[in-house]
């Protein structure tokens, strides 16, 4: 290269005269060498994306020189001149911002299920960095499930996709724009011919009306829709029965009387959080004149559900169509005759009781069925509730919610066979993973690679997207506006919260695009499309739009209740038998995953984290089988069996699990990913490749062969069964009701002895101290009471804990090693034979014992007692002697062995609530009663000059709970509800002789079983 | 007395006697103790046992290293086993101590001549012991570099250390006993080595032993003195015996976990403490005499009285382990009955059979006069009771706090290599410097020795 340095005025005269007067030049080096000064600018300022790679992805070295290049550049330029744009110094803020003082959002999460619930968000600084529930809001009434809690987590997950892709190289969203202008005029030409768009179960109102539009442009064109956990069946049956398609909702708060057939409805799936609040509210104990509502549950699967039943009978999933049956035809259901056989192992004296039970509630019960029962199950679930009067009462028919409510299985087998028959040249995939997630018979990766045009838009660079041509990122709910509906219809905002974090588009901007709109922004389609509802005049439509945003939801938009009638033919035009699963063969259920559903969670690591209900298994599923099963198949928990299932293997490590059903294995959907992202790759295994389109609720296979192989499956209580003189038990359950930790009585032994909890008086007595004890009766006095009958063990106080106190997350081999961080958890223990034993929960929590025995050991002063009752941890003074741990009776304290908190991940910054600190290796950390949000409260009452009102400080875990178990105040007013709770006779503290004095205090469980089931 | 006395008082000839060889004279003890100092130099086998201590030690540096950039997390505890290897070996190796200060100061008042010989080596035993013991509570915190907060130090935010926590009182009681046992065998060392610089051949040995030797010139001034301050420090360093296991046990039994909380721990450690001091006195001694020939200093008569020594304090310790499993049952306390049954059935039954076994049941060979005057034998009952009171340790803090009061948080503890890592590092790290201390200093006490040269040939005299 010659030697820029000196420039060569003759050769500049030269290009002055070869350009003449015309041209415009940028520098004498141009003029002088103008190939010369090309290259250097391109060097220097790169205008084209880097090479391309020819293979997918960008490797993490070339990511690591675009970044260093990058920040290089950035400095370049910031040297030489300032931006063009203006910009504002901070001296008016936006209305309502103060500095440090987070702020509350009211938005929606939509759900892959479809529905919404509705959500409070804490923006710190604009950082979204906690989820609440919206108390305005119909599905959610203030509380949040896990993956509510969860979701914040996925906003700031590294792994998710930043670029647009096109070919594995990186390019931008500009080019992807030209190429749907293309598309729009191609298609318009050819009347949609060709082109296809699938997406998961849209319930989303504008992004229906968007669809529906672009479906009117091109009218050969199909829409498709997919979901794996779909609620096929509910839709199916309801059809079946009524001849339409309707959303079903159901009124906890008026049922006495719930019968669940295989239904997982506490805390699950659509409305999963309101009914658990409902239904808890109707068995909330005041005194021995309050009363509880009864659950029956049958089911396959040992679920939370079945653990708050009051009679539960563990059933395979195939028989639970008898037992309908058989229920149908006791209660005068017409159309239906019953089987030729009773149910197997189905007491005869059990249904009759249960037929009474329901025939004395006429009105005021519920029968539902579970999504892994076929259509059949739900229609005659539904026609019961018919013959029992409760339509209208306490079961409650809608439009359906969904806004083209569609056989979603036959939608993509409809998909896939027109792929297959060359009718489909231009395939949008706008959400899901149907790669990872369709129906294996479907083969649906094989027939996408013969669509000639695959266009993506995800949020994470999964399955899917790696095998489509273009691939754009779709925004996270918090980065994006839309709308939705939650369960009972009533239509909710998508509200974001902050700009998307990297070149994220929405739904609604692509299909914008695609009908010849591509500037208009998502809120305006969002906002254009309630301001057609015509739900206010013009003039008012801003408050109107601003109320909404500010509650979250479109006021009075529930849908109205549908009176309709059953057709009396409905069980001849449903298929009978339950996929051919015939008695006595073994068969496999399929069911979504307590902890990451259908995969949609996999790559969230404090759900992969969260231990799963009554397992404790964390970052892997398992084909989960009964006592009696695992004997019959010569296995134990961690033992690997191959599962065949029409053809196809599976091995997957079976987990024994008390309650579950014989004769039948279950697996959870969403494991077994191969590009999930950093944390979910590699964990546990993929039931979708044994799941079929013909058999989606459960499938018959033959005995699971042994491998020999084991797997390590990671639980955070040990579960350990052992056979003791011919009897199987489970020695933790065991040794808890020995030592008197769980308090449980029916509701008549309640009546008749009220304090049937409480401790023995040897047992309270205090010791005689040598010192004058502590004046706590100034002041406030914190303290919790957990009522142990409303618990369903949902999880979501752990994950909202995560999320409060910036826990971090160890990982499988560190919960292996017995290091996991929750500072709240959910122990389980079991009591009877463990073919269907009674499951109890209790929450634990740091207990702020007045006598703290951690405190008085350790040799630095780090954990201290403040004259408010709490037990404080010091992290900056702890030197990590874990003495504490050591002599904590609850074992409630966690311990950074490691440098477990993340402090390397830039985008996890973001998610951390900035008012805890951040724990550095070697200190021990505990539940602290949230004492920030305590703090944040008393400053602040302070500041206005009065005392802290009741209910004011809500603990994260009070807050999430959708039961309202947990309850947090000051035991110093006599009025606050949590001391009139621990004013309660079913009030008792565990380990009560060790006078160390918990101020967390539970109230125990009762069970109202029927008086006729001797069990 | 001038510098070089031994040669002028070479007269005297012990008959000898059951601590005593016969026919040693003041110079035939400097003789032989010094020689092995000054001109003996390293044999092969010298070589190859340091090499492989300085190896261990290696390995322990790079095992600290690791410990120290990486974290506990290295080692197999966990919540609810919060203490593993770390604190098993500083209660095992701070036991070990024990012995030596045993017999340098309590035997030293009780006037029991036969400590003479034994007590040097078994004093430099007790020191290096607990450096081994002190580097524990260091390594085990999860923030080693704030060690300091332990210590009540002028603090700019006025905060002390919390004085009602066992492991504060560990700090002063440990520090006070490695203070104590150093000056007590430095101060012990003054005259010897004195004789070492006078009998060193080299300009640089003379002066180093010079320098240590403070200027003893051993005049009748010099030895009122300090025979008063050996009293004064055999005075002080007595009532450590018994103090520091019992704060030792303290951290125990001030917490609140089944197996901990016992009031019998305190005398059970201590007879414990010296049980596991005598069988490493023991372990140390027969391959010395061995080696280097010093029959006629440690006897079989040393070998049989600390053989009943290990007796009498492994007696205390049985009868410990009968009375602990009695109370649990005759408390009546659920957790403190489960505890015992969980021990002796449980997942680490195997670690408690395994210690009754070598430290209660195989011990009770020392009943037979002649086992105890068979050095090899002993040799081996030493290795069985060392092994003993480790699992004794391991026993108490692992299966205690395996399974207490809330059965969900249930676990187990299994010790990853860098926990055997460390603790054979420890073990390396003693004997490299019990391998230096034999190479550089009189393991027996030379003036000491011809003072029982004197006695005993008075004795015969009279």
């Amino acid at each position: 290269m010659k030697d820029k340095s000196f420039i060569d005025l003759a050769s500049i005269r030269a290009g002055l005269e070869n350009g003449g007067k015309k041209r415009f030049w940028r520098s004498l080096e141009q003029l002088a060498d103008p190939e010369e000064y090309e290259k250097l600018a391109r060097q220097e300022f790169p205008q084209d994306p880097p090479a391309r790679q020819a293979q997918p992805g960008v490797s993490r070295r070339n990511m690591l020189k675009l970044m260093a290049a990058s920040a290089g550049l950035a400095g370049l330029t910031a040297c030489t001149k300032l931006p063009i744009e203006h910009i504002t110094p901070y001296v008016n803020p936006p209305e309502e911002f103060v500095p440090g003082h987070p702020l509350f959002y009211a938005t929606s999460m939509p759900r892959p299920e479809g529905g919404a619930i509705g959500l409070l968000v804490k923006s710190n600084m604009g950082r979204p960095t906690k989820v609440e529930g919206n108390p305005d809001h119909p599905g959610s009434l203030g509380s949040t499930d896990v993956f509510g809690q969860a979701s914040v987590l996925d906003l700031w997950d590294a792994d998710r996709a930043q670029t647009v892709m096109h070919g594995g190289a990186i390019t931008n969203y500009t080019e992807f724009l030209e190429l749907l202008g293309q598309l729009r005029s191609l298609y318009l030409t050819q009347k949609g011919a060709g082109f296809r768009i699938l997406t998961e179960t849209v319930t989303s109102p504008t992004l229906g009306s968007q669809l529906k539009a672009l479906l009117a442009d091109f009218p050969e064109a199909k829409w498709h829709q997919y979901t794996p956990v779909n609620r096929h069946a509910e839709r199916e049956g309801l059809k079946a029965l009524y001849g339409q398609y309707l959303s079903a909702y159901y009124k906890f708060d008026q049922a006495d009387v719930v019968v669940s057939l295989d239904a997982d409805f506490l805390c699950s799936g659509r409305g999963g959080v309101r009914y658990t609040r409902d239904f808890a509210d109707r068995r909330r104990i005041k005194d021995t004149h309050s009363s509880m509502n009864r659950l029956y549950v049958v089911e396959s699967m040992a679920t939370i559900t079945g653990a708050s039943a009051d009679h539960r009978l563990p059933l395979k999933s195939s028989r639970v169509e008898a037992f309908a049956t058989a229920l149908a035809v006791a209660v005068g259901v017409k159309g239906v005759e019953a089987g030729a056989q009773a149910p197997e192992g189905v007491p005869s004296e059990w249904v009759a009781a249960l037929v009474r039970d329901l025939q004395q509630h006429r009105g005021t019960s519920i029968v539902l069925a579970g999504e892994q029962q076929p259509p059949m199950v739900h229609a005659l679930a539904h026609a019961i509730n018919a013959a029992l009067g409760n339509t209208g009462k306490t079961v409650i028919y809608t439009d359906p919610i969904e806004v083209q409510p569609i056989n979603e299985l036959e939608s993509i087998r409809e998909l896939v066979g027109d792929i297959n028959a060359g009718k489909v040249d231009t395939l949008l995939i706008i959400g899901g993973n149907p790669v990872y997630n369709a129906p294996a018979d479907l083969e649906f990766e094989k027939a996408l690679d013969k669509v000639n045009l695959r266009l993506r838009l995800g949020i994470y660079n999964d399955e899917t997207s790696y095998r489509c041509h273009w691939f754009i990122p779709q925004v996270h709910y918090l980065e994006g506006w839309s709308d939705d509906r939650a369960y009972d219809g009533t239509a909710c905002l998508v509200q974001p919260l902050i700009a998307p974090l990297y070149a994220n588009r929405s739904p609604h901007e692509v299909l914008g695009a695609l009908l010849g709109d591509p500037g208009r922004t998502p809120h305006e389609w969002v906002r254009g499309f309630w301001a057609d509802q015509k739900l206010a005049t013009p003039v008012e439509y801003e408050t109107f739009w601003e109320t909404s945003l500010e509650k979250g939801i479109i006021a009075g938009s529930a849908f109205q209740a549908r009176t309709v009638i059953p057709k009396p033919d409905f069980a001849a035009t449903l298929p009978k038998g339950g996929n051919g699963a015939g008695a006595g063969s073994m068969e496999i259920a399929f069911r979504p995953d307590p902890t990451v559903w259908d995969g949609s969670y996999t790559n969230n690591s404090w759900l992969q984290e969260l231990p799963k209900p009554l397992t404790t298994m964390t970052w892997d599923n398992a084909a989960y089988i009964s006592p009696n099963t695992a004997d019959q198949l010569g296995v134990m928990s961690r033992d690997v069996v191959e599962v065949t299932s029409d053809g196809r293997r599976l091995r997957v490590p079976v987990w024994v699990l008390p309650g579950h059903a014989d004769g039948c294995l279950t697996i959870t959907f969403g494991y077994g990913r191969s590009r999930a992202g950093r944390v979910g790759n590699g964990t546990g295994f993929n039931a979708y490749s044994i799941w079929t389109s013909t058999a989606p609720e459960f499938a018959p296979i033959s005995k699971p062969a042994r491998t020999g192989d084991h797997y390590r499956l990671v639980t955070m209580q040990r579960h350990s069964i052992v056979t003791e003189g011919g009897r199987k038990h489970e020695i933790e359950s065991k040794e808890a009701f020995n030592r008197d930790l769980v308090r449980v009585a029916s509701l008549g032994e309640f009546r008749s002895n009220p304090d049937f909890a409480a401790d023995p008086p040897e047992e309270t007595t205090q010791a005689p101290n040598l010192y004058p004890p502590y004046d706590y009766s100034k002041g406030y006095q914190w303290g919790m009471s957990i009522d142990l009958n409303s618990c369903v063990g949902c999880n979501s106080c752990v994950i909202a804990c995560y999320a409060e106190n910036n826990i971090a997350v160890v990982g499988k081999e560190q919960v292996d090693a017995g290091r996991i961080m929750q500072w709240i958890r959910v122990d389980t223990y079991w009591r009877g034979n463990l073919e269907n034993p009674e499951t109890y929960h209790v929450v634990m929590p740091c207990m702020h014992c007045e006598n703290a025995p951690c405190e008085y050991v350790c040799p630095v002063g780090a954990t201290m007692h403040s004259p408010e009752g709490l037990n404080v941890m010091v992290y900056n003074r702890c030197v990590g002697t874990r003495y504490c741990s050591n002599n904590c009776p609850y074992k409630v304290r966690r311990f950074n062995f490691f440098l477990f908190s993340d402090w390397t991940t830039p985008s996890l910054y973001g998610v951390r609530n900035p008012d805890v600190t951040v724990r550095s290796r070697g200190v021990m950390e505990k539940c602290t009663y949230c004492v920030q949000r305590i703090k944040e409260a008393e400053i602040r009452t302070q500041v206005e000059n009065r005392t802290i009102k009741d209910g004011e400080i809500v603990t994260a875990c009070q807050q999430a709970c959708p039961t309202k178990a947990i309850v947090f105040g000051n035991i110093n007013d006599p009025n606050s509800e949590v001391a009139n709770l621990k004013a309660q006779s079913r009030k008792y503290v565990l380990l009560a002789d060790l006078n160390i004095r918990p101020r967390t205090s539970y109230l125990a469980r009762l069970r109202n079983p029927n008086p006729e089931i001797k069990e | 007395m001038a510098a070089r006395e031994p040669d002028n008082v070479g007269t005297i000839v012990a008959p000898g006697s059951e601590v005593l060889g016969p026919g040693h004279s003041y110079g035939s003890v400097t003789d032989k103790i010094s020689s092995i100092v000054l001109t003996r130099g390293t044999g092969n086998k010298y070589k190859i046992g340091f090499g492989l201590a300085v190896a261990l030690l290696l390995m322990l540096n790079f095992g600290i290293t690791v410990l120290f950039a990486v974290g506990v997390g290295i080692w197999g505890i966990n919540i609810p086993v919060g203490w593993g290897f770390a604190i098993t070996n500083f209660v095992w190796w701070i036991g070990i101590g024990h012995a030596g200060t045993l017999i340098s100061a309590f035997l030293l008042l009780m006037r029991q001549k036969w400590r003479t010989s034994i007590n040097r080596f078994a004093e430099a035993m007790t020191l290096f012991a607990v450096a081994c013991a002190g580097t524990f509570p260091l390594l085990h915190m999860g923030r080693p570099w704030l060690f300091y907060y332990l210590l009540p130090y002028p603090d700019t935010m006025g905060v002390w250390p919390q004085f009602r926590s066992p492991l504060v009182w560990d700090v002063f009681a440990v520090s006070t006993y490695a203070t104590v046992s150093l000056l007590f065998w430095y101060v012990g060392l003054i005259p010897d080595l004195a004789t070492l610089r006078d009998r060193a051949n080299k300009k640089f040995k003379q002066v180093i032993y010079g320098v240590f030797a403070l200027g003893w010139r051993g005049s009748a001034r010099h030895w009122k003195r300090y025979e008063m301050a050996g009293l004064l420090l055999a005075g002080l360093a007595t009532p450590l015996v018994v103090s520091v296991h019992t704060v030792v046990s303290f951290d125990f039994t001030i917490a609140i976990l089944p197996g901990w909380h016992s009031t019998i721990f305190p005398p059970y450690f201590v007879a414990g403490a010296i049980y596991s001091g005598f069988a490493m006195v023991i372990a140390l001694a027969v391959p010395l005499r061995k080696y280097y020939g010093l029959e006629d200093f440690l006897t079989i008569r040393h070998i049989d009285n600390m053989g009943k020594m290990m007796l009498a304090t492994g007696l205390i310790v049985a009868y410990s382990y009968v009375m602990e499993t009695f109370m649990a049952f005759y408390s009546g306390n659920k957790f403190d009955i489960y505890m015992i049954m969980n021990r002796m059935t449980g997942p680490y039954a195997g670690v408690y059979w395994t210690l009754i076994a070598v430290n209660l049941v195989i011990p009770q060979l020392l009943w037979s006069s002649k086992i105890r005057r068979n050095p090899l034998w002993l040799f081996i009952l030493s290795f069985s009771v060392q092994t003993g009171m480790w699992l004794e340790r391991y026993m108490i803090i692992v299966s205690s706090l395996h399974r207490d009061f809330i059965p969900s948080s249930w676990g187990m503890f299994d010790p990853t290599r860098w926990d055997y890592i460390i603790f054979f590092g420890t073990i390396g790290l003693f004997f490299t410097l019990f391998y230096l201390f034999i190479r550089f200093l009189p393991m027996i006490s030379i003036f000491e020795m011809r003072d029982l040269v004197h006695k005993t040939a008075e004795e015969a005299h009279s």
